[in-house]
């Protein structure tokens, strides 16, 4: 028989018990967040000292009073140095980004919706073929494919122009799978009541695929665009022209092999404005697509 | 307001024959009920008519004009879905407009007619809605509105009571028949279940694997079934079958259970010992003190009735539905099976004269 006292003892060993579990849950968050959040922290504190801290060799932990200026510097120079394609502002690099993110993000979108549409809701000789054809090209990535993309592309006359950096990227096996597996789980009597409605299939596309797959839109959206934000092979390859230099590819230049010595301060604060629109684009649409994971209904 | 007329529709899936060339004829404002057992061909039937499916052979025809090559749209039918198919996207009004806005319909009309099949189906205060914050009543209605609407030629209704608890069911079933009858909108009506087909249909189209059994009203089909598996099909709990014999030169049947009874409506056809089926309701079955002993095995009391299993002489099954306290298991009960309310069928199972 337990006596009271008994409980009261277990009772206690229970609360300790999840005490303890809060405390060690914590202590190993706190870790995870120090060790992901320590480099950017070193970058933003970079990026407010002069150069000649930073190049001394000494790593500071707290801000020091530049930071007005570096931002200023690389938001309108991209800094003094000399560098291999000479000096690009920071706000011309991230303009460049920006566009080329936002289309592949946007082209990839479209083709692979209409794609995925045309498999999954249209019987047609050769569709799976075409699915097929689709599907293996996932096991091709892009390096591999990068000369003869990239041959293309100079037959085309497309090398140093934004189609050329952007048009190659654009299709995507992975988001034609994504909806395509999504557009199986619409159910047959939409199609059915829409045909009997009298809509067509574009129609119905517009008015009951598109509304219904949103949410997998904006997923797919933050996933694609940041993806293309962080393209490093290929602009760099194809795009020679400083004009449209993107920040990734420019970053890296800004870093110098010669003796010279490298504007860290300026090179960081172009990091820290090169992590803001990615972080944007997270948090807004994070907002938007888990309300919608959160509402979903078929 | 039209017809429907079915001429030899045929359907094949690959070398699997589904429909065996079905002929059918529905008058103007009839509804007629589909009914049949999962896999006879019932809903494959009704997406021919609405033209989601092309016949293999056989003509469609919607109030005289042949359809079977027009796309669904173009043949001025409504159809109502098992899980209404409402858009999730869409308000109640939305969905219900959908149909007219693609037909070019002015605001001013969609609004008037939407409002008016609300009134009717009491789902006007719910036009604002979504589907998902609709419960299963609710949009079963919105389906029906959107149906109505359209105003079209034809309802097609695709067992949309599946989807309902009990109690609802019955309502609905009720407010289904009253609007159709109320509008007189030509109807064709598929489910598998039987007492929706009894209580909904001008008449019944019992289907069995692909071929249409019987088609007849409801009544009819209850009391003179063309053959064994109508009979069986139609009524609960199911028609007893008691292996016979002709005898008496066609006017008596020998029941393998021992008794010759002669039938209450003249001879059939066939020499004596013919094998025959005689079908006999659970409800006409009677008790009386010099009947056939039944061994009971099984009780089932429904209230105002008993439903009594069990077997007579010749180990030949039974079910009877007296109006009886409960008897117990292992007693023996005497009934009377009276000729009057035997059904005749022949060793094929199929319906003899009466």
């Amino acid at each position: 028989m337990l006596t009271a006292a008994d409980d009261a003892a277990l009772v206690r060993a229970t609360a300790r018990r999840q005490a303890r579990s809060r405390y060690v849950a914590h202590a190993v968050l706190t870790l995870g967040v120090l060790v992901f959040a320590f480099p950017i922290w070193l970058t933003l504190v970079g990026s407010s000292h002069d150069a000649n801290t930073i190049g001394r060799g000494d790593v500071p932990l707290w801000f020091g009073a530049q930071a007005i200026t570096n931002y200023i510097s690389a938001w309108t120079t991209g800094g003094s140095a000399v560098r291999t394609t000479g000096q690009v502002p920071a706000w011309l690099m991230l303009w460049n980004s920006l566009n080329m993110a936002v289309m592949i993000a946007l082209g990839k979108i479209a083709i692979s919706l209409l794609s995925a549409y045309a498999v999954v809701f249209f019987s047609f000789p050769g569709r799976m073929v075409a699915f097929w054809l689709i599907f293996i090209t996932l096991m091709l990535p892009v390096e591999v494919r990068i000369i003869p993309t990239f041959e293309v592309m100079v037959n085309l006359g497309l090398i140093n122009t934004m189609s050329g950096l952007v048009v190659p990227l654009i299709a995507s096996a992975t988001a034609t799978l994504l909806f395509r597996q999504f557009f199986l789980t619409i159910p047959d009597e939409y199609v059915e009541a829409a045909k009997i409605d009298g809509a067509g299939p574009l129609r119905f596309f517009k008015d009951v695929v598109m509304p219904l797959s949103v949410t997998n839109i904006a997923a797919l959206f933050v996933i694609l665009f940041i993806y293309g934000w962080n393209q490093y092979l290929w602009p760099l390859l194809i795009v020679s022209d400083k004009d449209l230099e993107t920040v990734v590819v420019g970053m890296s230049k800004m870093i110098g092999t010669s003796d010279s010595q490298n504007e860290w301060n300026i090179i960081m604060a172009t990091a820290v404005l090169a992590m803001l629109p990615p972080v944007a684009v997270v948090v807004f649409m994070q907002r938007w697509f888990v309300k919608g994971l959160t509402e979903t209904e078929k | 307001m039209a017809t429907l007329t079915l001429s030899a529709v045929r359907k094949q899936f690959g070398s699997t024959q589904v429909l065996h060339g079905i002929d059918l004829d529905v008058a103007d404002g009839e509804m007629i009920v589909v009914v049949g057992a999962s896999g006879c061909g019932k809903s494959t039937l009704l997406r021919i008519v609405a033209g989601l499916e092309t016949p293999s052979s056989g003509i469609v025809r919607i109030d005289g004009r042949d359809v079977t090559a027009l796309e669904p749209a173009d043949r001025d039918i409504a159809m109502v879905f098992q899980n209404y198919a409402l858009y999730p996207h869409m308000s109640v009004f939305e969905n219900m407009a959908y149909g007219l806005k693609i037909r070019g319909q002015a605001m001013p009309e969609i609004k008037r007619r939407v409002a008016e099949a609300a009134e009717m189906l009491e789902i006007g205060p719910l036009l604002d809605r979504k589907p998902r914050q609709l419960s299963g009543g609710q949009r079963q209605r919105v389906a029906m509105g959107r149906a109505v609407v359209r105003e079209p030629k034809l309802f097609l209704f695709d067992e949309p009571l599946s989807n309902l608890d009990a109690k609802l069911r019955v309502q609905m079933r009720a407010e289904i028949r009253r609007l159709q009858k109320r509008l007189g909108v030509t109807s064709l009506f598929v489910t598998h279940d039987q007492v929706e087909a009894m209580t909904l249909g001008d008449r019944l189209v019992v289907m069995h694997a692909g071929r249409a059994a019987q088609v007849a009203s409801p009544m009819e089909v209850w009391g003179r079934p063309a053959d064994t598996y109508v009979a069986g099909f139609i009524g609960s709990p199911a028609m007893n079958f008691l292996q016979a014999t002709l005898a008496g030169g066609g006017t008596a049947a020998t029941l393998k259970a021992g008794p010759t009874i002669a039938f209450a409506d003249g001879a059939r056809p066939g020499a004596d010992g013919t094998p025959l089926t005689i079908g006999i309701r659970p409800e006409h079955v009677t008790v009386s003190p010099d009947g056939l002993p039944l061994t009971v095995d099984l009780v089932e009391p429904l209230g105002s009735e008993t439903v009594i299993h069990g077997r007579l002489p010749g180990n030949e099954v039974l079910v009877a539905r007296l109006p009886i306290a409960a008897s117990d298991i292992g007693a023996v009960l005497p009934l009377t099976l009276p000729a009057s309310a035997f059904h005749v069928f022949d060793a094929a199972g199929v319906r003899m004269g009466g």
